[in-house]
């Protein structure tokens, strides 16, 4: 196979199959089954892992003229997104089943969106990036309003569309100032233009507007205020999707625009992030602690989670890659987990939508409650999950870094945020009153679904227990974005060459 | 010698269309105004990239608009059919009555 088709092995798997769904979902009478077409996304979803596996043995591969760039990097973060909607779609067979029509077209969505999202961790060209924002960002629009006639469906459709259209704007205003301070669009020559522009004013005010667009994608406080609204008004499996997988896939443009395109301006880049981070925390950890609608709160938790991202961006580049890349992964996890358990208790109709809706709930269900509950202590970090491991290496990082006081906002953020979890929680283990009768409709969890729930919380619980694989490939990951930057700049400039970074793989 | 703009007169106008697009975001209440202020906030980069493209003499600054062009046309399709699904619901455009999640 040429490398351009092995570079984007995965991509290509996933749009035939969205594709050819697409195709199907006419064909398929109006009121049949839409499974089988459910059933060849997650054919196609595992097929995408399996080809980013395969990627591994490749090292780093440059495609399409060098805007592609295929590294343990983008393959870390092409697992998490792939898993992700492996997981959303497993929970989500049975979801529309009988409730919507045309449900095939959100299976090919959700497949088309994943496209977007990994050509946007695999690209080192900017406007590459942009393309794959849009693909990713147009199919989560028209999946947050599936829901059709539900006036909520469409209005958080359309205040996702706004405010992520306004944010796209800014992120491309800011590539253009990028390509006028520099020449180029490209990551590597970025990096390079900017050691000898004569416009470093012009360079700073395209990297601030580019943290302004991706700041609305991952929500960050203060570009956080659709968060709420949007998370609370879409399909519970469509929330676990696009808190997570987009998220994901903007903090690893993030890292690579912040550390390998303006590696010059870090000193300046930290403290922004340093800001962003801080009131992340805090502005998501108090706003969920006064929610009593559940989606609204696990929202105003991943702006939090967004913030303890962020603090890894103020470590030194192979600690703060890493730890960001870790975290990522164990957030991706344990929200998509949560989220497709309140899709099997809410159901299409959303059952159960405030916190007292789930009253009960261990004494009818004890294996959706514990499996909600382990996913809720990894949130909070509870020792022996992911969460715990995640938040205990970004503060670290953090520390060795030097941003000690970040780390004790964080910490302190932790604590705050033991409330509001364990309030749903208690809520889950309390005796249900006699008015609590939402919950006695309950279907049996179909076999998928469960796989699904299984695969989150074996994930979860793995990268806390035994953290050390999923740390390595971090360490890797950081480790081959940073030696990749090296090479350029020595092809760069050969007279000073310094390949030989000044970090050691532990 | 030729009467030429300077590069800085289109930089200062994308500028200025592009911070028009934001006040008219922030400002204006309907659906549609504020659909068409982000299509200027995205004309006012296609400006941008093209004065760019001018004065680095490379052409690849004009291929980003074509992008941008097309991206925008299909963000347009959906952004529209949403506008439609809210109307139907709501019966309203303003986007100060459309807060049914306000809790």
């Amino acid at each position: 196979m040429s490398p351009n088709v092995l570079a984007l092995l995965p991509e290509i798997i996933l749009t035939l199959a969205g594709v050819f769904i697409m195709l199907a979902e006419p064909c398929l009478k109006a009121g049949s089954s839409r499974k089988p077409l459910g059933w060849l996304a997650i054919a196609g979803t595992v097929g995408s892992i399996v080809a980013s596996w395969y990627q591994i043995q490749f090292g780093t591969l440059h495609a399409f003229s060098g805007t592609i760039q295929v590294d343990a990097f983008s393959v870390l973060f092409h697992f998490v997104i792939a898993s992700v909607v492996l997981v959303t779609l497993l929970g989500s067979l049975d979801y529309f089943e009988g409730n919507a029509s045309h449900t095939g077209e959100y299976f090919a969505l959700s497949l088309f969106g994943a496209v977007g999202m990994m050509l946007m961790t695999c690209s080192v060209e900017l406007l590459m990036v942009f393309v794959g924002l849009e693909i990713s960002s147009i199919s989560t629009y028209i999946m947050c309003g599936f829901r059709k006639g539900h006036a909520t469906g469409s209005e958080s459709s359309i205040k996702y569309f706004l405010l992520g259209s306004f944010a796209t704007a800014f992120f491309l205003y800011g590539v253009a100032l990028a390509f006028g301070a520099t020449g180029s669009t490209n990551i590597y020559a970025i990096a390079h233009g900017l050691e000898t522009t004569t416009t470093p004013a012009l360079a700073f005010t395209a990297l601030a507007l580019i943290l302004i667009g991706l700041g609305f994608k991952v929500s960050a406080a203060p570009f956080h205020v659709w968060t709420p609204d949007v998370y609370q008004g879409a399909p519970a499996p469509v929330v676990g999707l696009m808190s997570t997988a987009p998220k994901a896939a903007a903090f690893a443009v993030l890292l690579r625009i912040t550390f390998t395109g303006f590696p010059t301006y870090q000193h300046r880049w930290a403290i922004l992030l340093w800001v962003l981070a801080a009131l992340s925390m805090t502005i998501g950890n108090l706003g969920a602690l006064m929610q009593r609608d559940v989606k609204r709160m696990l929202a105003y938790s991943s702006i939090a989670h967004a913030g303890y991202i962020m603090v890894a961006f103020t470590a030194f580049p192979f600690d703060g890659i890493a730890a960001a890349c870790f975290y990522t992964a164990t957030y991706a996890a344990m929200n998509v987990g949560a989220f497709a358990v309140i899709t099997q208790i809410a159901g299409y109709d959303e059952r159960a939508r405030s916190i007292d809706d789930f009253t009960g709930l261990g004494q009818k269900r004890p294996y959706l409650a514990a499996l909600l509950s382990f996913f809720l202590l990894s949130l909070i970090g509870i020792p022996f999950t992911g969460g715990f491991f995640g938040k205990f290496y970004v503060f670290s990082a953090a520390i060795h870094g030097g941003n000690v006081w970040l780390a004790v906002i964080g910490l302190l953020n932790s604590g705050v945020a033991c409330f509001y979890y364990l309030r749903l929680l208690a809520a889950v283990y309390t005796r249900p009153g006699s008015e609590s009768t939402r919950l006695n409709q309950l279907r049996r969890i179909s076999v998928p679904a469960a796989i699904g729930l299984a695969l989150a919380a074996v994930a979860t619980g793995v990268m806390g227990i035994l953290p050390n694989g999923a740390v390595s490939f971090a360490e890797y990951a950081s480790h081959s974005t940073l030696i990749e930057q090296g090479r350029q700049e020595c092809a760069a400039s050969p007279d000073s060459c310094h390949l030989q970074l000044d970090f050691d793989v532990k | 010698m030729s009467l030429q703009v300077p590069i800085a007169a289109y930089l200062i106008l994308a500028a200025v269309l592009f911070s028009t697009g934001v006040a008219a975001f922030l400002i204006k209440r309907n659906l549609i105004t504020i659909f068409m202020s982000i299509e200027l906030m995205l004309n006012a980069v296609n400006l941008t990239f093209v004065a760019f493209a001018h004065m680095w003499h490379q052409v690849s600054g004009q291929i980003f608009v074509f992008f941008v062009m097309v991206v925008a046309a299909a963000e347009a399709a959906v952004g529209l059919a949403i506008i439609i699904a809210i109307f139907r619901t709501r019966q309203t455009l303003n986007v100060d009555q459309i807060d049914l999640m306000k809790s």
